[in-house]
């Protein structure tokens, strides 16, 4: 087991330095100077030839990359070429939000999705199945910003148990912070907890058709009991994947729902970043995101082994 | 005294009637046997019993254990009958346990979910039960999980789940089908020594006659959902009143008529010295790979027109001198030739050589793309050829192939989902002889067969040789088959050769003990006299 942990780990180790590589080299590629577009159409070549010299940007690219790369290391993060404050800064700020918001809109999708598909899986066939089946053909079909400004119109607007949008601080309580994201999270949740469903109810009826279910009734356990004890956990993997890519795709998929709820996230923050060639938001905070996609992968991982013996030894 | 009477036992499923007039009964204490081939409903019999049927069936009839209606009985009073008094075991052992679970938690669950027992109490009973289905707790603490187990040690564990409350009944479908002859040799004398020890009554399901001739009191032949004949083993063997028992037990002895075409002294393949080795993983982090040998130095020579044999065990090396004959796989050392070309393996064989040899699979159901028509299935192997016949010169030779196996032409343009296990068979022999090949390598290709239909196409085997002047390579663990239809069988174990002969001199005078040991455990059925 700890064996297995330490390979991932040299794994997740050699991911992010292929991956900060190549973020490096793509934001290196993309046309437009920083320099000439922070000091306008108008400016004097001297100036921006001065303004990069500043900025760093005249070093060679190995230099940079180095320079880049151990300030993420040690947590410094530079300084954004537009806003002229620490990117690290500006990102702990987006990130109180983005991160909530994805553990939240996960935990929902989870809470629905388990129960939909266990009921889906173990009564195949009946209205309740079918029900289930039809509403995650929904879910999986109405576009999140859509179910959003539904939800908007109801629980804001006509019912008023919501604010429309915008994001109050968690310094004015948990509470407050946790109903200012509950509406974006059910919208992110939906889509997400239908995948899921369907994937818990195909993994759970395959499950059920194996010969150690079999195993199990013969010696004597109840339908319900086979399901807990036998069927659930070996069903567990396929779902633990999908949760996996979930949480990757919230952290940085919510763009377009921090948007319809005005929400200071992750998401609006890189699309500003790269509208201003603000590069070295963009670098960072994409770099972010790896980083995160790469730890849960880790996680889900470590996940898969704690539920199956056999890849333990792998 | 009668522990099990089966009366009028009627089956249907959504409908459809499946069994019909079963009526059987099982002395306490004793060893029924159920022999029947597949689609006969001597699993669906077991299932009746367990009442753990698929949804839509329909039970008529009574089944009383110790005089108790079963069917009186409501699900709940079933759960706890069952693991109790009345256990099962199943065909397939590498899947019959939960694979995240401890082999010591399976078995204590039996105990567990039947019994007010502490946790600590259960597995000491678990432990003592793996001891005696023969699996020693410092070898197998209960700690150990279901994939570090083999098939047959496995299959044990299903057994100790099934034992641990020492149940007055059990039945066991298939026990033996899935495992290797010795292995399987060694779970028959295990269920007969529990049925000796516990008093314990057996329901013993097979397809194989042998099987159950040398363990059965007294024996039930099932077809079609029917009862044809019933009665002691000894009587039944003897007299064999009904034909279709008659049919049975000549189908699983059946000898091929043998053309008499000699074997030439001209060698068609010719391996040399092969080894093949696969990598292990590495026991550290940065340290160096190990590797396993599957094969060590494996030499033989197959002459044109000879029907050879290959034996052995699960893990012996057969599959991976299958698909090193074939080209499928590269060897680390020695050479492989056929008519004297070498052959290599990947891509790069020349179609000259590939055409040369071609190959019938175990799996009748797994090996054939479900969504392609017959015809396109049997063409398929045109692609050696450098001049593909086209148009009406390939329907021919598709027709030619086809009714070369015994089916017909408008088979071609059919799927082969219409077809049944045994005209899949006849189907992958069709394929396999549309371009003419010198040497056909069958792996396992009868082994997944009913005995009658394994006869059936034992003879076609036997035909198309002598028709086409092909060899084989037969590769089995079936001896019976192999000792039936080969001239000449080499004996693997472990990677290596080490026997090889004519095929009635080995198994008249087997020299190396494994041999031995592979031919005393074969079940043999002879004629009660």
């Amino acid at each position: 087991m700890l064996r297995y942990i330490l390979k991932r780990l040299v794994s997740l180790a050699m991911t992010l330095l292929v991956a900060s590589i190549i973020v490096f080299l793509v934001i290196e590629v993309l046309p437009g100077d920083p320099a000439s577009y922070m000091l306008g159409l108008n400016a004097q070549p001297e100036t921006v030839m001065a303004l990069r010299e500043e900025l760093g940007l005249n070093a060679s690219k190995p230099v940079r990359y180095f320079t880049w790369i151990s300030g993420l290391v040690t947590g410094d993060f530079g300084i954004s070429y537009t806003y002229r404050t620490p990117v690290a800064e500006m990102i702990a700020d987006r990130a109180v939000i983005s991160l909530p918001l994805a553990v939240y809109a996960l935990v929902l999708s989870t809470l629905i999705a388990f129960p939909a598909g266990i009921i889906a899986a173990t009564r195949r066939g009946s209205a309740a199945d079918v029900s289930i089946m039809g509403f995650s053909q929904l879910g999986v079909a109405i576009p999140n910003f859509w179910f959003a400004m539904i939800l908007v119109t109801v629980f804001a607007i006509n019912l008023r148990w919501f604010s429309a949008g915008g994001f109050p601080g968690w310094e004015t309580g948990f509470f407050n912070g946790l109903k200012a994201l509950t509406l974006p999270a059910i919208a992110l949740a939906l889509p997400q907890a239908s995948i899921l469903a369907r994937v818990m109810r195909s993994s759970l009826l395959d499950t059920l058709g194996e010969d150690f279910v079999r195993s199990a009734r013969a010696k004597g356990l109840s339908v319900r009991q086979t399901l807990w004890r036998h069927a659930l956990r070996n069903a567990l993997i396929p779902v633990l994947t999908i949760i996996g890519l979930q949480f990757s795709f919230l952290l940085a998929g919510a763009i377009i729902i921090e948007n319809v709820f005005f929400l200071p996230g992750l998401g609006r923050l890189i699309f500003q970043g790269i509208s201003q060639r603000d590069l070295i938001v963009v670098e960072s905070v994409v770099m972010l995101l790896v980083f995160a996609v790469v730890v849960v992968t880790f996680l889900v991982d470590v996940a898969y082994a704690v539920a199956d013996p056999r890849l333990r030894s792998r | 005294m009668t522990l099990l009477h089966v009366q009028d036992l009627a089956l249907s499923i959504n409908g459809t009637p499946i069994l019909r007039d079963i009526d059987f009964s099982l002395t306490a204490g004793q060893v029924l046997g159920i022999i029947g081939e597949s689609g006969s409903g001597k699993s669906l019999t077991a299932f009746s019993i367990m009442r753990l049927l698929p949804p839509g069936s329909l039970v008529s009839g009574r089944i009383a254990l110790d005089g108790d209606d079963l069917g009186a009985r409501t699900e709940t009073q079933m759960c706890e009958l069952r693991g109790n008094d009345i256990a099962m075991i199943f065909q397939e052992p590498m899947t019959a346990l939960n694979p995240v679970q401890t082999i010591g938690d399976q078995v204590a669950e039996t105990v567990r979910i039947h019994r007010q027992v502490s946790r600590a109490q259960a597995r000491q009973i678990a432990a003592a039960t793996l001891e005696r289905v023969e699996l020693p707790n410092d070898q197998f603490p209960l700690s150990r999980y279901p994939h570090e187990l083999s098939g047959g040690q496995r299959q044990r564990v299903v057994i100790a789940m099934a034992i641990a409350l020492r149940p007055r009944l059990l039945i066991a479908d298939e026990p033996t089908t899935a495992l290797d002859v010795t292995t399987q040799a060694q779970i028959l004398l295990l269920l007969k020594k529990l049925v000796a020890q516990d008093g314990m009554s057996l329901i013993l399901i097979s397809h194989d006659l042998a099987v159950v001739a040398h363990t059965a009191d007294t024996i039930v032949i099932m077809r079609q959902g029917r009862v044809v004949e019933a009665g002691d083993t000894q009587r039944v063997l003897a007299e064999m009143q009904h034909p279709y028992t008659r049919q049975l037990f000549d189908a699983s002895g059946h000898v091929p008529v043998r053309s008499a075409m000699s074997t030439g002294r001209e060698v068609l393949l010719k391996v040399q010295g092969v080894s093949r080795d696969y990598p292990t993983p590495r026991k550290t982090l940065l340290g160096k790979p190990g590797f396993f040998r599957a094969l060590e130095r494996v030499s033989f020579e197959l002459y044109r027109g000879e029907k050879l044999g290959l034996v052995g065990e699960s893990g012996c090396g057969k599959s991976t001198l299958t698909r090193a004959i074939l080209g499928l796989e590269a060897c680390q050392e020695g050479s492989i030739s056929i008519g004297g070309d070498q052959i290599a393996a990947g891509q790069l064989m020349p179609r000259a050589v590939r055409r040369k040899m071609q190959v019938v699979f175990q799996d009748p159901y797994g090996s054939f793309n479900p969504r392609h028509k017959v015809g396109r299935l049997v063409a398929e192997p045109f692609y050696i050829l450098d001049q593909q016949p086209r148009g009406t010169a390939r329907r021919a030779a598709v027709s030619a192939a086809l009714e070369s196996v015994g089916l017909t032409a408008d088979d071609a343009s059919k799927y082969i989902h219409e077809f049944s296990g045994g005209q899949r068979q006849r189907i992958a022999i069709a394929r396999a002889l549309i371009t003419r090949p010198e040497l056909i390598v069958l792996d396992e290709a009868v082994s997944a067969l009913d005995v009658s239909i394994r006869a059936q196409i034992l003879d076609l085997l036997s035909e198309l040789s002598a028709d086409h002047e092909l060899s084989y390579l037969f590769i089995s663990h079936d001896l019976t088959v192999v000792r039936a239809v080969t001239d000449r069988i080499l004996v693997m174990k472990d990677g290596v050769i080490v026997e090889q002969g004519t095929t009635e001199a080995v198994f008249q005078k087997p020299q190396h003990p494994y041999t031995r040991e592979l031919i005393a455990a074969v079940p043999v059925l002879e004629p009660a006299s």
